[in-house]
């Protein structure tokens, strides 16, 4: 099979920023100046650029350089590593992004002050400054330190706007962890709880108690992807991706997007949920059962709104009415989710999502399973994906 | 130092342990009473076995003895050390070697002693000292470096043992000491975790430490942004000043992180999304009320504060 992307995607713009011994800038003004000289230079603008691509060894975060440069909404970035061997493999990821229609305007760079900053010549050696560390040191010196107190932050004031209250976390937390009661792979096999044992458990981050918080886990998880045509002839029956995005919305910060104007939201995980729609020809309504990435027990509730489920402030009634229960409108978490299975960075969640299309999971729900909708994590750039049956 | 020099250094420097320092040799003067008198007025130790003859003289030992800690005091060398400097013995020549190699710092770690036999006035007390062991290569808090031991055997003058004294002595290369823990032997006293300083962000926390939270302001077309960047994210410009926020500010959301604790912190320490008045939000601390008294919407004041040892921050109270 010989990659199918001949003349589908164009170079446009280039820009080279001053070369020098000494910059004198940080290496994120580097990225900054080098993107907008390549937009003019092609005659578009900042808010045309919807992807980027770089190296695993650039120091500048994707959505540090959109925000530098004032790029709105992302729906694609991608990484090559290997040192220099990224160089046309970040061009690469470009034109895979282009030819499939991820992205329409990405930017590749690299950036570095590999001479007065971190220097090849020292190896591996000494200390990296990089915009994600500058980025963690507004919250450190205050105490705001684990994703714990990140999502804590979020959840009191969309709780504040919503008039949600813990009633709805612990349904989350409960429906989860009665399925994996059934799990024999779950940390919480066979081990249930009630709302006493809930309410008693230590305060971790105001609102968040213990088990509105997943576990931290060791293990793996890898899920194959194959053609369809190859899927045909394998084992199992195939599950094919209807659609997957992903997405990082204006303004984005990693876990810390506290600086737009209303920061109560994940408006990333719209564009997510809009673009995963638009690719599949699906709407809600065709979605059976649901892997929402669980951290913390309320970001399920936002994803159940940012996926269309029900609107802004009705996630706490919907999951009430027993939604997310096995005879419920959209049975989710049915391993045990990350709260109650393990936590490995929803790899897991693609798993089960995989075994509920297949009619597989140890939680397997009555009804036909057609599609499944699968979930990244929240408050960062993130994504999601919609499988369904291979026809 | 390479692995071959260090070998080499190491060589000549075991050789040293079994060395004598010194042989048996006597004190200047024999154990007496104003010595004594001296001793255990500057110690606070007010034994009658010391300095009583009168109550000595009825005990069970029918006279007064030497504090058998003063053991070692006897042979002190005196001022003349001060004016003409210790007389070069192998353990003087070995620290000379220690310097020579960089080990320039000392630090005294233990002292050990053992008593068998008592000492009274008239007794002379005799000294003799051997490089008794040098431990293998450290790494420590102070630096790297090596503990030797000395074993120090004091007797009478009828040959018969006083007791010893071991002194474990750590010399090591200096690394630069914390601020707080340079002068003392105190522990470093954790303090909260900084920001790094690059070209971007160094600028505003250097103002911090001078008291004053900066809003940076594009030149261009007067936006305020934060946290700093090096470029507008609304007409490109890279051109930028700041203006010193007046600290206003109202919570937009709060949270307090009461697990894990995090050495350097205070307990449950409050934090807060805070919109200020000049536009832009910030997040920093809470602090001066409790946490329950806190809320969305509460307006807040905030001023710039020494929060421990080493870190100026931001701090918002109840306006």
């Amino acid at each position: 099979m010989v990659a199918n992307i001949k003349d589908k995607a164009v170079i446009v713009g280039v820009h080279n920023t001053e070369f020098s011994k000494d910059s004198g800038v940080s290496e994120l003004s580097l990225a900054a100046q080098a993107v907008k000289g390549a937009i003019d230079d092609a005659g578009l603008k900042p808010s045309d650029i919807d992807g980027f691509a770089t190296f695993t060894m650039d120091s500048n975060d994707e959505i540090e350089v959109a925000r530098a440069v004032g790029c709105g909404d992302m729906t694609f970035w991608g990484r090559s590593h290997y040192g220099g061997g990224a160089a046309t493999g970040s061009l690469h990821q470009a034109v895979m992004a282009v030819a499939t229609g991820m992205a329409e305007c990405v930017a590749v760079y690299r950036a570095l002050n590999g001479r007065s900053g971190h220097r090849f010549s020292d190896g591996v050696s000494g200390n990296i400054m990089t915009a994600d560390a500058i980025h963690w040191g507004w919250y450190m010196p205050y105490g705001l330190l684990t994703p714990a107190s990140w999502v804590a932050m979020f959840n009191q004031r969309w709780m504040h706007l919503t008039g949600v209250t813990k009633d709805a976390m612990f349904e989350v937390a409960h429906s989860t962890r009665e399925y994996a009661v059934n799990n024999p792979n779950a940390f919480f096999y066979g081990r249930s709880f009630d709302r006493a044992e809930y309410d008693a458990a230590r305060m971790i981050a105001d609102p968040l108690q213990l088990f509105d918080c997943c576990q931290e886990s060791d293990g793996a998880s890898c899920v194959i992807v194959t053609t369809p045509e190859r899927a045909r002839d394998l084992k199992q029956p195939g599950v094919s991706v209807r659609g997957v995005a992903q997405a990082a919305a204006a303004d984005q910060e990693q876990m810390t997007s506290f600086y737009r104007e209303e920061f109560a939201a994940i408006p990333e995980m719209e564009i997510a949920a809009k673009n995963c729609y638009e690719m599949s020809g699906l709407s809600v309504d065709d979605i059976d059962a649901a892997i929402i990435y669980d951290a913390f027990s309320p970001i399920v509730l936002w994803q159940l709104e940012a996926w269309g489920f029900c609107g802004f402030g009705e996630s706490g009634d919907f999951v009430l009415d027993g939604a997310l229960r096995p005879g419920g409108r959209l049975p989710t978490n049915t391993h045990g989710g990350q709260l109650s299975e393990g936590y490995i960075h929803g790899v897991n969640g693609i798993v089960e999502a995989t075994r509920l299309v297949r009619g597989q999971s140890l939680n397997q729900p009555d009804k036909e399973i057609n599609h499944a909708l699968v979930t990244s994590g929240v408050g960062i750039p993130t994504g999601g994906a919609l499988l369904g049956k291979l026809d | 130092m390479t692995p071959e020099e260090q070998k080499a250094f190491e060589d000549k420097l075991y050789a040293y342990v079994g060395v004598k320092v010194c042989s048996r040799k006597p004190a200047k003067d024999a154990v007496n009473e104003t010595m004594i008198r001296h001793w255990t007025e500057v110690m606070g130790d007010n034994n009658p076995a010391y300095t009583d003859m009168e109550w000595a003289a009825s005990s069970r030992r029918g006279r007064t003895i030497a504090p058998p800690a003063m053991m070692y005091v006897w042979n002190q060398e005196g001022y003349s050390v001060a004016s003409s400097g210790r007389a070069s013995d192998p353990q003087t020549d070995m620290v000379e070697f220690f310097n020579e190699h960089g080990f320039t710092g000392v630090l005294g770690t233990n002292v050990k002693q053992e008593y068998s036999r008592e000492a009274s006035p008239g007794d002379t007390v005799y000294v003799e000292m051997v490089i008794d062991s040098i431990s293998e290569r450290k790494a420590t808090a102070r630096g790297t470096g090596y503990f030797f031991e000395t074993l120090a055997t004091f007797s009478d003058q009828n040959n018969e043992t006083l007791g010893t004294q071991r002194f474990r002595v750590l010399k090591f290369i200096p690394q630069e000491q914390p601020a707080a823990a340079a002068d003392t032997n105190e522990l470093q006293v954790p303090t909260r975790i900084p920001s790094p300083r690059g070209h971007d962000n160094g600028w505003w926390w250097n103002a911090v430490d001078e008291g004053k939270v900066l809003i940076q302001r594009c030149k261009s077309c007067q936006t305020l942004r934060h946290p700093p960047r090096p470029m507008c994210g609304e007409c490109q410009s890279m051109e930028w000043d700041s203006i010193e926020s007046t600290l206003d500010g109202e919570v937009m959301s709060y949270t307090s992180l009461r697990h894990p604790k995090i050495p350097g912190y205070p307990s449950d320490p409050i934090c807060a999304v805070i919109k200020l008045a000049e536009g832009t939000n910030i997040v920093s601390n809470v602090v001066g009320c409790e946490f329950a008294d806190v809320h969305i919407g509460m307006k807040l004041k905030g001023k710039v504060e020494q929060v421990d040892e080493k870190t100026m921050l931001p701090q918002f109270y109840p306006a």
